[in-house]
C-alpha cells in the first residue's frame, strides 16, 4: 500500500509497460481471430513506446535519455501505423480468398 | 486543505496506469472482437495520458491523433469489414489459456523483478524541481532532430560525442519511404480481386 503513496520512479512507468507488453504477447498467442493478433502487436508495440518514454523523460530521471526516448517513440508509432496497415491488407485478402478469419485454417502451406 | 496535500502527478499516474493496464487485460480475456477493438482505444488513449505526465506533450498527441485517430480507425475498419457473426465471437481453447497464461505470467514476474531492481530507476530525480514540465520549445527540437540537427545536444562537452549526435535524418528518410511503399503495397493487397471462374478475363 505504501507503494501508492511514493512519487513516480520510472519503475512505476517500466510495470505498467510490462504489463502492456505480456498482454499483448498472450493475446497474440491465444487469440484465434486475425484482428485480434493485430491488436495484441498494438500493445505489445505501445508497452515498448512507454518504456522509451519513461527513460527519456527529464522528469523522472536526471541523466535521461532526452530527446532521443521521444524520437524514437516517434519511430514506432509511425511504424505501428505501416504495420497494421499491412496487416489489415493481408487479413482482408485472406479472408476475401477463404472467407474465413481463423488463424488456425491458414495451413495451405502444411506448416 | 486535503486537495493541497495531495500528490496530483501520483494520483494522476495511477489513474491513467490502472486505466491502461484495465482495458489492456480487458482486451485479453474478451472474446468479442468489437469489445476488444473498443477496449484498445481506451488503453492506448489513456497510456497517451501517461505521456503527458512524463513531460512528452507532442509524443502523447500524435499517440492520440495517429495511433487512437488513424490506426485504430484502420483496424476497426478490419473489424467491421469482417464480423460476420461467426467470427464475432471466437473461444480459446482452455488448454491454450493455461499454456499462455502461464508462460505470460513468469514473464511479467520476471520483468517485474528487473523493473524494481535497479537503484537507479527506483529512486525519484534529486533535481525533479528545477524541471520545467511543459517547455515550449520541444516541439522545435524534436522536428530539428528529425531534420538531422541536435539542438537540445549542443553543450556536449565531448566533441566526440557530439559528432555521433547528428540526429535523425537518414531514419526519418528511410521510414518516410517505407511508409509510402507500404501504403502503395497495402492499397495494391486489399483491392478486391475477382476470381477468374466467375468473372472471366481480370485477374
Amino acid at each position: 500500500m505504501i507503494e501508492f503513496l511514493e512519487p513516480i520512479h520510472v519503475s512505476h512507468y517500466l510495470l505498467v509497460g510490462a504489463v502492456m507488453f505480456v498482454t499483448g504477447a498472450v493475446c497474440m498467442a491465444t487469440k484465434r481471430n486475425v484482428l485480434g493478433i493485430l491488436m495484441g502487436v498494438e500493445l505489445v508495440l505501445n508497452g515498448a513506446n512507454i518504456n522509451f518514454i519513461a527513460f527519456g523523460s527529464k522528469y523522472l530521471r536526471s541523466d535521461s535519455l532526452g530527446l532521443d526516448g521521444q524520437l524514437i517513440a516517434l519511430f514506432v508509432i509511425v511504424l505501428a501505423a505501416a504495420e497494421a496497415a499491412v496487416a489489415l491488407a493481408i487479413a482482408l485478402n485472406f479472408y476475401n480468398n477463404h472467407t474465413t478469419i481463423d488463424v488456425d485454417e491458414a495451413d495451405d502451406l502444411r506448416g | 486543505m486535503i486537495f493541497a496535500a495531495m500528490d496530483w502527478h501520483a494520483f494522476f499516474f495511477w489513474m491513467f496506469a490502472l486505466l491502461t493496464c484495465g482495458f489492456a487485460l480487458a482486451v485479453l480475456f474478451s472474446n468479442n472482437v468489437v469489445h476488444m477493438a473498443f477496449y484498445l482505444i481506451l488503453s492506448l488513449g489513456a497510456s497517451a495520458g501517461l505521456f503527458f505526465l512524463a513531460g512528452a506533450e507532442f509524443v502523447g498527441a500524435m499517440q492520440l491523433m495517429i495511433y487512437v485517430g488513424g490506426t485504430l480507425v484502420l483496424v476497426i475498419f478490419g473489424v467491421m469489414l469482417t464480423a460476420q457473426s461467426r467470427f464475432v465471437s471466437m473461444e480459446t481453447r482452455s488448454g491454450e489459456w493455461v499454456v499462455a497464461l502461464g508462460v505470460g505470467g513468469s514473464l511479467l514476474f520476471m520483468l517485474m523483478i528487473t523493473a524494481f531492481n535497479v537503484e537507479d530507476w527506483r529512486s525519484p530525480n534529486p533535481r525533479q524541481g528545477e524541471v520545467t514540465v511543459a517547455e515550449t520549445q520541444v516541439v522545435s527540437q524534436i522536428g530539428l532532430g528529425f531534420a538531422g540537427v541536435r539542438v537540445d545536444k549542443l553543450d556536449q562537452p565531448d566533441g566526440q560525442l557530439r559528432g555521433g549526435m547528428s540526429g535523425y535524418l537518414l531514419p526519418f528518410v528511410i521510414v518516410s519511404i517505407h511508409l509510402l511503399v507500404v501504403l502503395i503495397g497495402a492499397a495494391y493487397m486489399a483491392r478486391t480481386k475477382r476470381r477468374k471462374d466467375v468473372s472471366g478475363g481480370r485477374s
